[in-house]
């Protein structure tokens, strides 16, 4: 079947503005936007620049705007979404070129909450730090992220503000402030205790819908909320 | 990386400005809008249903506000609503003005728009003094 890819192009060295360019590609229905996006750049047009890896909804490489809606080019098929598609780079942060985003601010944002284990405990008689199945479902949700930032950036508040921590970089402070073996969840929530912190969050909800990996993102938000508030009342 | 990104990362990692402010505001936030749920919905039936809109007059409201517990209703009606939508606009403010000095002046004005309207409606509210005679209560 013929499909039509609206793609926005830019190319700082010799495009002032970024434009719309329209390609035509047979593809099977079955086929995902990411097989239309190589068949364009290996058959085509070799300077069409978008960034992808794995191909399969793991590494969170080939986020992008699909009809106006943040997925993955490798998880969206062509039939559900049209003989017709317009693809675009995700917003609210620096195009570098065609589709592929300067992503450094986001990881800026997501290193501010300090995403790693913090114990200087010695682990319990030398071995491993155990867990229950409760302590580890208690936050089994966001330890789904692959920080592809289709959430932070299909956010309003961070569009308008780009100091916003971000829903991405929340729900990885999430992942540890709720994990039983961690003990930087002070630190963690004084950064997310600010104007920049999780008090942006307006409950909008487009993060939870963007997210592919669905990771219930404003639910893990509104927890933060949560704890913050009943650190500071205790 | 840019510079107002590092400037707001110095800033983060101190105290954040105004302490808990802004915990305290999305706490405010919270239990007003359920408490204007009752408050402007019970509003709604009493002067729709219960008074209806024709019969509402001067002497209505003045013999509603004989009785103190009305107007401590009415008082806390406004409050709650104008404190829960001016702080509602204060957090369109730190969304969308971005220019310091604008910021500034735009959180000025809403102060200073917030303290006239609780002023006057609490100057009006508490200092009524109904005309006589007064309509009987509905």
């Amino acid at each position: 079947m013929r499909y039509v890819f609206r793609i926005q192009r830019f190319n700082p060295e010799t495009d002032k503005a970024p434009y719309y360019k329209e390609y035509e590609v047979e593809l099977e229905p079955t086929d995902r936007v990411l097989d239309g996006l190589n068949q364009i750049k290996w058959n085509i047009d070799g300077t069409l620049t978008y960034r992808r890896s794995c191909a399969h909804g793991v590494c969170g490489s080939d986020a992008m705007r699909i009809n106006g809606t943040n997925a993955l080019a490798c998880k969206v098929l062509v039939r559900d979404v049209g003989p017709k598609v317009t693809i675009e780079p995700i917003l609210g942060l620096p195009v570098i070129r065609d589709l592929v985003v300067d992503m450094d601010p986001f990881f800026e944002q997501y290193r501010s909450i300090s995403p790693f284990l913090i114990n200087d405990e010695p682990p319990p008689h030398g071995r491993e730090r155990l867990q229950s199945i409760e302590e580890r479902e208690r936050y089994d949700d966001t330890t789904k992220c692959i920080l592809c930032a289709a959430c932070t950036t299909s956010c309003p508040s961070f569009w308008a503000n780009e100091n916003y921590v971000g829903p991405a970089a929340i729900v990885n402070a999430h992942r540890f402030i709720f994990d039983s073996r961690d003990r930087g969840a002070a630190r963690r929530l004084e950064v997310l205790n600010s104007r920049t912190g999780v008090w942006r969050c307006h409950t909008i909800y487009n993060c939870t819908v963007a997210c592919p990996r669905e990771i219930q993102v404003t639910k893990a938000i509104g927890e933060v909320k949560q704890a913050i508030l009943y650190r500071q009342s205790t | 990386m840019n510079q107002t990104l590092n400037a707001a990362f110095v800033n983060r990692r101190g105290r954040p400005p105004g302490g808990n402010f802004e915990l305290y505001a999305w706490f405010f936030m919270r239990i007003s809008g359920v408490l204007l749920l009752a408050l402007a919905v019970f509003h709604l039936f009493w002067m729709h249903v219960v008074i209806g809109v024709d019969n509402i007059d001067f002497a209505v409201v003045a013999a509603r506000w004989e009785n103190p517990l009305w107007k401590l209703y009415d008082f806390f009606l406004l409050a709650f609503a104008l404190t829960h939508g001016m702080n509602g606009l204060r957090m369109i403010g730190d969304d969308y003005v971005r220019r310091p000095g604008l910021a500034v002046a735009f959180k000025a004005v809403l102060f200073v728009l917030y303290i006239a309207f609780i002023g006057m409606g609490a100057y009006i509210i508490f200092t009524f003094v109904p005309p006589e005679p007064v309509a009987v209560l509905p």
